[in-house]
């Protein structure tokens, strides 16, 4: 497309330094999260794991991937649910309101989460919820639904309708049909979706540190350790916390791709 | 028409099942997420007596926010902030975004993709931090460039870290938004650039960005969208000396009881950011020569 030789080796050069910029920060937090030196910087000092070892005897640490756990496991299916019903009812009925259900669904994400966090928190007060998982839990399914909605839409739009109603042709009451057509096809899908999830409520961390008090997600213990005692290891937190996302991620990953496949 | 008797009830099921699917969303986002703005909204109008919220229609909150001087400062620093950063990532992915969509080969091109999405799954935290072991004044930048003699102290706590920070936090995503509308271009309009003989540069400036306007200003828009509400790098990569309206509004909540306030300063960044991305989107999807 480009033929220019020197043109199109400058622009690989570039794109290896936007790279580079993106994985640098990345990198050296797993450096240091392994190197003994108090306050990080060249040369290193010498290998150790004295920091994964200070986090995990930490006790608000330990109780905020308890924390993370657990908004988590109850967020992520949640809003998986509700997100591939939205998904499913677009695809399969026609009904009034249906584009301001869309557009419902897709607006959180688009809104800065520290105003999220403001208005969720005020109203969550109200309720007699704020500093409480419960109100943490709450708000997650608010950002993580529309993530698990597009995902059940990208499988969907390969969906062929005709073949529910070739179910339901065939006898099948609208639940069976649902059951023995959509669910085996849309199951990876499900998966995914609920994979990522997962990863968006273990990394958020506004939401969850205005709604959330006293208990403290992991990003929250980290902006804790952020306004305190900067130490590696916050590397240490980020490093495991990394694989964490990182091993979601590619979960989701996997599903969808082998969906696509079929 | 002879089973009328027993048609409503199938109609009224076939409702039901319907409805089952499609109002557990709407339900959920009117209660936790339109709810909670609207009630923001009556806040603003609240006031505050003997450090309790009473349900009011004062003004007061709304007065300070215009009178205020260091508000109104804020509100025009977090704009130069981040639309200075919507523009200074924008032109830095554009390159990127070139050699991903016309340099690469599409197995290539898909790794690189996917590499792009892994900083959008790590803790923008941590990353932040690692900017801070780098830009220190003893960090690793200085380290490497003080035997060359180079050495530059302030780095940290300046406009340049924190431009550093709004790119590790929204590169990744405009350079992949960028390279989707460039791929998306019809390639006979490059081929018969060429063959006018019209010149690379020439070709970018005349052909590509028109075509591709839509993804650059939408990626333009992500940008300006998250940087104006990001509370991390102003606080940790800027030092928290010139405060942004997401660091204004904490301060605001945390420190006590000036609700109105802040949902005051809430709903001026929400109104911000709705213009904001409602004029950009018309202009990138207004038709050509009109």
């Amino acid at each position: 497309m480009i033929a220019n030789r020197f043109v199109r080796r400058a622009l690989l050069a570039y794109l290896g330094l936007v790279l580079l910029f993106a994985f640098a920060p990345i990198a050296a937090g797993f450096v240091f999260s392994v190197n003994s030196d108090r306050f990080p910087s060249l040369p290193l000092g010498s290998f150790t794991l004295d920091w994964y070892r200070a986090v995990f005897e930490d006790a608000l640490v330990v109780e905020s991937f308890r924390n993370s756990l657990l908004v988590g496991l109850a967020a992520a299916p949640l809003a998986t649910l509700i997100g591939f019903a939205a998904a499913y009812a677009d695809y399969r009925f026609r009904f009034f309101g249906q584009r301001a259900v869309l557009v419902l669904g897709l607006l959180p994400p688009t809104i800065p989460v520290v105003i999220l966090g403001v208005a969720m928190l005020a109203f969550l007060a109200r309720l007699g919820l704020a500093g409480t998982l419960t109100a943490v839990i709450v708000c997650h399914v608010v950002v993580c639904a529309p993530f698990a909605m597009a995902v059940a839409r990208l499988r969907f739009a390969q969906i062929d309708p005709d073949l529910e109603i070739a179910a339901q042709n065939l006898g099948a009451s609208d639940w069976r049909a649902f059951a023995a057509v959509i669910v085996p096809m849309a199951w990876p899908a499900l998966m995914a979706a609920m994979f990522l999830s997962l990863a968006v409520s273990f990394d958020e961390y506004m939401i969850a540190w205005f709604v959330g008090g006293l208990n403290e997600t992991v990003p929250v213990r980290v902006l804790g350790f952020l306004q305190g005692q900067v130490s590696p290891r916050i590397h240490a937190i980020g490093a495991v916390s990394f694989l964490v996302s990182i091993l979601l991620v590619a979960l989701a990953q996997m599903l969808t791709s082998r969906m696509t496949r079929h | 028409m002879t089973k009328g008797p027993l048609a409503l009830p199938v109609r009224l099921r076939r409702a039901l099942y319907g409805a089952l699917w499609a109002a557990p969303m709407p339900a959920w986002q009117l209660v936790f997420f339109a709810a909670p703005f609207a009630l923001l909204t009556a806040l603003s109008f609240w006031s505050v007596r003997n450090f309790r919220l009473v349900p009011d229609v004062s003004t007061a909150a709304w007065d300070w926010l215009l009178t205020t001087d260091y508000v109104r400062d804020t509100l025009l620093r977090t704009l130069a902030y981040a639309g200075g950063a919507a523009v200074l990532v924008t032109l830095l992915a554009f390159p990127a975004a070139l050699a991903i969509a016309f340099v690469l080969r599409p197995r290539a091109r898909a790794a690189v993709l996917a590499l792009l999405v892994v900083p959008f799954f790590t803790s923008y935290l941590v990353r932040v931090y690692s900017w801070q072991t780098f830009l220190a004044d003893n960090g690793i930048v200085n380290a490497v460039l003080r035997p060359l003699g180079l050495e530059v102290a302030g780095m940290l706590n300046s406009p340049f870290a924190m431009m550093v920070g709004y790119a590790t936090l929204c590169l990744p995503l405009v350079v992949i938004l960028q390279s989707m509308s460039l791929l998306a271009i019809d390639r006979t309009l490059i081929h018969a650039a060429h063959n006018l003989r019209c010149g690379p540069l020439r070709t970018v400036g005349a052909v590509i960005v028109p075509a591709a306007r839509p993804g650059i200003v939408v990626g333009a828009v992500f940008a300006f969208i998250l940087c104006f509400g990001d509370f991390v790098t102003p606080l940790y990569l800027g030092g928290g000396k010139h405060p942004t309206l997401a660091i204004l509004i904490a301060d605001t909540v945390k420190a006590g009881q000036q609700w109105p306030r802040a949902a005051v300063v809430a709903l001026v960044m929400m109104a911000v950011l709705l213009t904001t991305a409602l004029a950009a989107l018309s202009f990138a999807y207004r038709r050509r020569g009109s």
